[in-house]
């Protein structure tokens, strides 16, 4: 069981986290214990960890979906919307939310299993998409780009509380999430049709593996879980604004390649993107417990991405020389 | 042997698309234990005839009979389930994926209660590696290996391997050893042979005249979508294969050809273009 959580996709992200985190100890003088404790990079990485892993799913299986990033403030603005501005209960914002994330995941799978578009392009199309609905929907029901609401403090509770020293409740979300995920993919045998569905899609399909079904699956699910990520930020602030969600698509997208994600498919692991995307937080967020001018950080990302993604590249073609974890003995 | 019933059996199957007729009155017959080789030079119909078989594309005409009875795939699906099983030229295998999850994909071995099942790795290694052994590939011995660190032979074996633990009984090889070297072709000239004498109806595609004639006990020669021979072991010799699958030029006079054009030209051979029509 933990030898199969560290499976060697994830070797190239681990080296990477332990890089950075030296590079920041050496140049940037940074008190390991202070940063360790601090909620920022931890709220970073649970925010972009709960969306990288389905994310990191529809790569495995040989897709890519970057409607997500339209998905987040879709769901903040959805919940702030229905809870904040029309004053309904909050029960109703989440089912309106989570239906939103399945029905938009539905439209992306459908676009990609029905059409030879590839699916970069349908989320694509459906990202701009879902961002002229927000911003149009918002202007027309509020009037405002930017929605309050008062949660009821059940939903305070458990999605937008501050634990400890202000660490969001999200992570636990985050690493409840990561386990469920690692679960289905690494032991269960759904993932392994992820994993053949990325090798090759039509030798998947020839062994009755129900492909377009699954296709449609994981799209849901990647939406979905943006939906969840948007709906607990909008009950933390107790607003939400319109915003392009760009950004996040593009720290998602790096945590999930420094994970060890093959971005052709067929190869990657939840460990790796796990780690992976607490690296990539670090990255950004630790940057303020340095010396060094946060203004860097990009040009580090930009490194870190290269580094780590060279290391990927090595350790996957030994694993093709060397077989399994153990060595192997010469064959007779 | 001749009154046994074939397990596969075409009958004057025709194939075409819209007004191009790919395939003209296919008649072919495979027993049990028995490897057809099917010859020809590219673009004589074997993917069409192969795909038919597969269930991929159904007849226009004719009839395909599974142990006498006729049969019509509608799906690949139909055939699999009928056990007809195609190996591609790559093995139709996942190169990112250890040996025993590839061999399993779609039908994982399970332990646990639902919704804790989870995958059995370890009995779906052991099943998977003893399978290959089986099949005289003993190199393989570890199911964690990734199926993309293995040689092509090896693939293939693991492909044909993984097609007869599922109960295939025909068995239809695409060029399984066209981009293959000497040994690694002897491989899985082997293996073809080893499913030959487990009782499968094997169905070889080949250009290798040599590679068709170290298995085969029944040889057709396809050319321009219809048979244009249609022989036993021993009944030709490997020149006259060669001649009857570059579509009725003999060899030799081809060769002729280009040394007559060489002697008149300073030794340079004839230009490729000008040939591929011929």
């Amino acid at each position: 069981m933990i030898t199969s959580i560290f499976r060697r996709p994830a070797t190239a992200s681990i080296v990477s986290l332990a890089m950075i985190v030296a590079f920041y100890v050496f140049f940037g003088g940074v008190d390991l214990g202070r940063m360790a404790g601090a909620a920022s990079w931890l709220n970073f990485a649970a925010n972009l960890g709960i969306v990288a892993v389905p994310v990191g799913f529809l790569m495995i299986a040989g897709e890519i979906d970057i409607s997500f990033g339209a998905m987040i403030p879709a769901g903040s603005m959805a919940t702030a919307i229905i809870s904040g501005h029309y004053g309904l209960p909050i029960g109703y914002a989440m089912i309106a939310v989570l239906a939103m994330g399945l029905l938009m995941g539905l439209i992306n799978g459908i676009l990609t299993i029905r059409t030879t578009v590839p699916s970069l392009i349908v989320s694509l199309g459906t990202l701009v998409a879902m961002q002229g609905v927000i911003l149009a929907s918002s202007k027309v029901l509020t009037g405002k780009a930017s929605v309050a609401l008062t949660a009821p403090d059940w939903a305070k509770f458990a999605f937008g509380q501050l634990i400890g020293n202000g660490h969001q409740v999200i992570i636990i979300w985050w690493l409840v999430a990561t386990f469920v995920f690692w679960f289905v993919l690494h032991m269960s045998p759904w993932g392994n049709w992820i994993f053949a569905m990325g090798g090759d899609k039509q030798s998947a399909r020839n062994a009755g593996i129900p492909v377009n079904r699954l296709t449609i699956i994981l799209f849901m699910l990647s939406a979905t879980s943006a939906a969840f990520v948007g709906m607990c930020q909008a009950i933390l602030f107790n607003s939400a604004q319109v915003s392009g969600g760009i950004n996040i698509i593009f720290n998602v997208i790096v945590s999930v390649a420094v994970g060890g994600t093959l971005l052709t498919g067929g190869f990657g692991s939840v460990a790796g993107i796990f780690f992976g995307t607490i690296t990539f937080a670090i990255v950004n967020q630790g940057i303020y417990f340095t010396q060094i001018d946060r203004n860097w950080s990009s040009l580090i990302i930009g490194i870190m991405l290269l580094l780590a993604v060279g290391m990927n590249e090595s350790f996957r073609s030994l694993a093709f020389s060397a077989g399994g974890r153990k060595k192997k003995t010469k064959p007779s | 042997m001749s009154n046994q019933t074939p397990v596969i059996e075409l009958r004057n199957v025709d194939k075409s698309f819209g007004p191009i007729d790919v395939l003209h009155e296919i008649s072919l017959k495979v027993n049990a234990g028995e490897v057809l080789c099917l010859l020809g030079d590219n673009g004589a119909g074997k993917s069409t005839l192969i795909k038919t078989l597969a269930g991929v594309h159904s007849p226009t005409r004719g009839q395909i009979l599974l142990d006498g009875k006729p049969m019509r795939f509608s799906r690949p699906k139909d055939a699999q389930e009928k056990g007809i099983a195609t190996v591609h030229q790559f093995g139709g295998t996942f190169p990112l994926m250890t040996i025993g999850r590839s061999f399993f994909a779609g039908v994982e071995p399970t332990k646990g209660i639902w919704p804790f099942k989870v995958f059995d790795r370890s009995k779906a290694n052991q099943i998977a590696v003893k399978a290959v052994q089986d099949f005289g590939i003993t190199r393989i011995d570890d199911g964690d290996r990734l199926v993309g660190g293995l040689s092509g032979g090896e693939r293939q074996s693991l492909a044909i391997a993984r097609a007869v633990h599922f109960g295939a009984r025909v068995l239809i090889l695409d060029e399984p050893t066209a981009a293959l070297g000497v040994k690694q072709a002897a491989h899985v000239l082997r293996i073809v042979n080893e499913a030959k004498r487990r009782g499968l109806a094997v169905i070889f595609i080949t250009h290798q005249v040599m590679h068709a004639m170290a298995v085969g006990d029944h040889f057709a020669v396809l050319i321009r979508g219809a048979i244009a021979a249609d022989f036993r072991k021993g009944e030709k010799s490997r020149e006259e294969i060669t001649d009857l699958m570059a579509g009725g030029e003999t060899m030799s006079d081809l060769e002729a050809q280009i040394e007559g054009y060489m002697e008149t030209h300073d030794g340079h051979p004839p230009q490729v273009a000008s040939q591929s029509d011929a």
